[in-house]
């Protein structure tokens, strides 16, 4: 009998998806990730710390040495400046990952629990429910999102958006045109295994369907998921900061919000007060490379065609032969 | 007399999840000219690795050393292939070596006309005018055997059947007459009648072209059939070379005698003694079963099976055997519930498959086990062994969970001799062989009284296929389950079955018990069947070759 090779087996550690797949990366490859990740963990922490980093509310306009100085430049008391209206910019930035999150979080959920299942019932049953919603995702492609939040948004809350409201446009603006992602990733891999070997077998055994979807197909078709999951959080809140900056989004005094701090901040710039603009930008921009990163990075490692292993073993190895 | 390739301590290490893994350690290996060369050993064992160094088609993972000297026809001298420039391999590619691969069907164009393709070799090394090319793939395509070949190039490589596109393979490699043809299983993916005429035009190739040819096989029967010389690798190692006829003879390694004596060979199962009918009842009879798949709109459907008669006993084993395309594992699937029946009737364990209804039928599941061919996709690779063996206990209510089936779960293993604490571990951490007992305890979890197994060792290495066979025929006995064993192999299902089916284009053709089928066969195609089966004796295998070309004309 041969005998089964030792495999390493790490920590629990070694068994954390994002980690995992860290510990596998080397080169280039290795650092995208890490930046990824790091950047991804930065905002994090900042939206969940955000009260206690942030030297102010967002909506601070006073504090006891009196009323905040409108378009005042980075200072001691204000670190990053303050905008027209007298909001501090540094508090106002932190705060405003707050919002991201939640639009990133929401917007996730809705779209991945929609898609992976209409995906997972269309492809197993297929038929001709299987083809209108093909035929119906195909046409929500054509779809643009950000006139999709719009039309949301102004459905909503008639365009003045409190915090939930400017949440949940951005949300499902972005879960319509999310869910025939999901829904045809998902489902295609769900043709592929449905006429697996181990699909089959367990049909044989006389598994139910609910049993051979969850337990067989389900769990494997899921694979590919992490990088859609990206990009479906890159645009969640790109689309709140659009609907923000185009006027739509959320009040300054409901929650702060990058995308409509750069647009109180779009008269600024020719007046040559920089910092109301250049520091929400920058936190879009950072967030978004990021999670963009992260989903690179795992994409590339989850696939072993493209997933660079080290050379120096090899050749270490042929060395110490020779 | 020169060598044509001339492999020196060759090692190639492959950089690996797992760290670097070794895969061919220090071969030494020559081809002269005029020579067939037959690369023998099981998967993973380097052979492939070693062929394919010749030509420098290593991925980028991998790291060499050692030499690999290809001398072309006219260059007296060779190069080395491992250090040239990707540009200069491009040039000995197709001029000095060329390369046979296993599926042709995966190796042709889908989307260009076979001419183009063979006129693309041609072209990489020199310009030649259209017409020009049309002409010389007409002469490859004469030489290859392919009949009216003015009209076929023009033709699509799905107009060809799978012999016919290996003789295109075979054409384009001859298209710029290499001194060397790298073979890498070039006749695994046909059916034995048509591997015999592959090797035939291989040897043909050998005698008329004066081409060396490399051949990389598992089958001792094809290398009994071609080859002049032998290496016989395990592990990265070439164990022993010989002369064909010495190795066959006398083998010398430990390794060689194993091999050697795991091929299953005609005449040596059930065929050697007459086994009569058990007087049992029938688990499965088939009266006039037709199965037809649907088709698009406005075709008529293809109809896989038309009209079969046949039945099993009780604790039988039946042996279903035919070339691919025959329609044996769509009866396999039929009886299992998962292909419907469209026409006559199928009775299994008194259920009338025609027309049955999923529901009705899902409490007679627990009572028929299935095996799959390929232990590699048959299990869900997110379950670790113990769930997989316990899926069927509990899809019909024994267990609750796959901790409340673990006893039986050890049992089952225990059975099929494997170690219980593989249960833990994950399919992709077994063998393929361990993988296909897996396959067994599953399918045996709920004692059936019928067991389908669908080629279940057609993926399997000759040692490992030895073992798995003799473990299944130990169950039998010990269970009593009849079976039904559908194979395209003679030898093995002359070892497992009692009685034997042989399946041409959706017909029973012939049945009777082994002695019969085998011994003397009633129907022309069971002749051809019996007599294209290369066995691995050279000198046997010449004879038999006379035999089978007298039989075709």
């Amino acid at each position: 009998m041969t005998a089964v090779p030792a495999k390493p087996r790490g920590t629990w550690l070694a068994k954390v998806p994002v980690l995992r797949e860290l510990r596998q990366s080397v080169g280039v490859q290795r650092f995208m990730l890490l930046v990824g990740v790091i950047i991804t963990l930065v905002y994090i922490l900042v939206a969940l710390l955000a009260p206690v980093i942030a030297p102010y509310r967002f909506n601070q306009l006073q504090d006891a040495s009196g009323t905040f100085p409108g378009s005042a430049a980075p200072s001691a008391t204000h670190l990053w400046g303050t905008t027209i209206a007298g909001y501090d910019v540094l508090s106002r930035t932190l705060y405003a990952s707050q919002t991201a999150l939640m639009a990133i979080v929401a917007a996730v959920i809705i779209s991945l629990i929609i898609g992976v299942l209409l995906g997972l019932f269309s492809g197993y049953f297929g038929g001709p429910l299987d083809r209108i919603l093909v035929v119906v995702c195909d046409a929500i492609y054509a779809f643009p999102s950000l006139l999709l939040a719009i039309v949301i948004s102004i459905m909503l809350s008639r365009g003045q958006s409190s915090l939930w409201s400017g949440i949940m446009a951005a949300a499902l603006s972005i879960s319509v045109v999310y869910v025939p992602q999901y829904f045809r990733v998902v489902r295609s891999e769900v043709v592929r295994i449905k006429a697996e070997a181990y699909v089959e077998s367990a049909k044989v055994i006389g598994a139910g369907n609910g049993r051979v979807l969850f337990v067989h197909v389900l769990r494997n078709s899921v694979r590919t998921l992490p990088l859609i999951i990206t990009l479906n959080a890159v645009d969640a809140f790109e689309t709140l900061a659009g609907l923000g900056f185009l006027g739509l989004g959320i009040e300054p005094s409901s929650a702060a919000e990058w995308g409509y701090d750069l647009q109180k901040a779009v008269s600024d710039v020719t007046a040559g007060i920089w910092w109301t603009a250049l520091f929400p930008g920058l936190a879009i921009v950072l967030l978004a490379l990021g999670i963009s990163l992260l989903g690179e990075g795992l994409n590339d490692l989850a696939d072993p065609r493209l997933r660079r292993r080290s050379a120096e073993a090899n050749e270490a190895a042929l060395e110490l032969e020779a | 007399m020169s060598d044509v390739v001339k492999i020196e301590d060759l090692v190639v290490r492959f950089a690996t999840d797992e760290g670097s893994v070794l895969a061919v350690d220090g071969v030494s290996l020559a081809v002269g000219e005029r020579e067939v060369l037959a690369i023998v050993g099981e998967s993973g064992s380097g052979k492939t690795v070693t062929a394919r160094a010749i030509l420098g088609l290593l991925p980028e993972t991998a790291t060499t050393r050692g030499a690999v000297v290809l001398r072309g026809r006219d260059s007296s001298d060779g190069v080395d292939v491992l250090s040239l420039s990707p540009g200069q391999l491009r040039q000995v590619r197709g001029r000095d070596a060329a390369m046979v691969f296993q599926e042709p069907s995966a190796v042709l164009n889908p989307v260009y006309p076979i001419w183009w393709q063979i006129a693309e070799g041609l072209r990489a090394h020199g310009r030649l005018s259209r017409a020009d090319a049309r002409a010389r793939a007409v002469e490859m395509l004469e030489l290859v055997g392919i009949p009216d070949p003015t009209h076929r190039i023009d033709h699509f490589p799905h107009e060809f059947s799978g012999g016919q596109k290996q003789r295109i393979v075979i054409a384009m490699a001859l298209a710029l007459n290499p001194g060397l043809i790298i073979a890498d299983e070039p006749t695994t993916a046909l059916d034995v009648t048509v591997q015999a005429e592959i090797l035939d035009l291989l040897r043909r190739l050998r005698d008329d072209f004066g081409s060396a040819i490399v051949l990389i096989t598992h089958n001792m029967g094809v290398v009994a059939d071609l080859a002049d010389r032998v290496a016989v690798m395990y592990q990265g190692r070439v164990v022993e070379q010989a002369p064909v006829r010495q190795l066959f003879a006398v083998p010398q390694d430990a390794y060689t005698q194993r091999l050697l004596a795991a091929v299953p060979r005609v005449g040596a199962g059930h065929s050697q003694r007459d086994t009569p009918e058990p007087a049992t009842a029938n688990v499965v009879e088939a009266k006039r079963l037709v199965i037809q798949y649907p088709a698009r709109f406005g075709s008529g459907g293809f109809t896989a099976v038309r009209g079969v008669d046949f039945h099993i006993h009780a604790g039988e084993v039946l042996g279903l055997v035919g070339e691919s395309g025959s329609g044996k594992t769509t009866i396999g699937r039929a009886i299992a519930g998962l292909t419907p029946v469209t026409g006559g009737s199928l009775d299994v364990l008194g259920f009338e498959m025609n027309g049955v209804r999923e529901r009705r039928f899902r409490a007679v599941r627990g009572d028929i086990g299935f095996v799959f061919q390929d232990p590699g996709t048959s299990f869900n690779p997110l379950l670790t062994i113990a769930e997989c063996v316990a899926e069927p206990l509990i899809v019909h209510g024994r267990a609750r969970t796959a901790r409340d089936a673990r006893a039986r779960v050890d049992e089952l293993l225990d059975a099929v001799q494997l170690p219980t604490v593989y249960g833990e571990r994950f399919p992709h951490e077994l063998s393929g062989g361990q993988r296909q007992r897996v396959s067994f305890a599953r399918a045996l979890a709920l004692s059936p009284s019928l067991v389908v197994l669908d080629e279940p060792t057609s993926a399997l290495d000759v040692s490992v296929q030895a073992r798995v066979l003799e473990l299944f025929g130990e169950l039998q006995r010990q269970f009593g389950f009849a079976a039904l064993f559908i194979s395209h192999d003679l030898a093995v299902v002359d070892q497992l079955a009692t009685r034997i089916a042989v399946m041409r284009n959706g017909e029973i053709i012939e049945t009777g018990p082994n002695s019969q089928v085998l011994g003397s066969p009633q129907h022309a195609y069971t002749r051809r069947l019996l007599a294209s089966l290369p066995v691995p004796d050279p000198d046997a295998q010449a004879e038999r070759r006379d035999a089978l070309r007298a039989l075709g004309d």
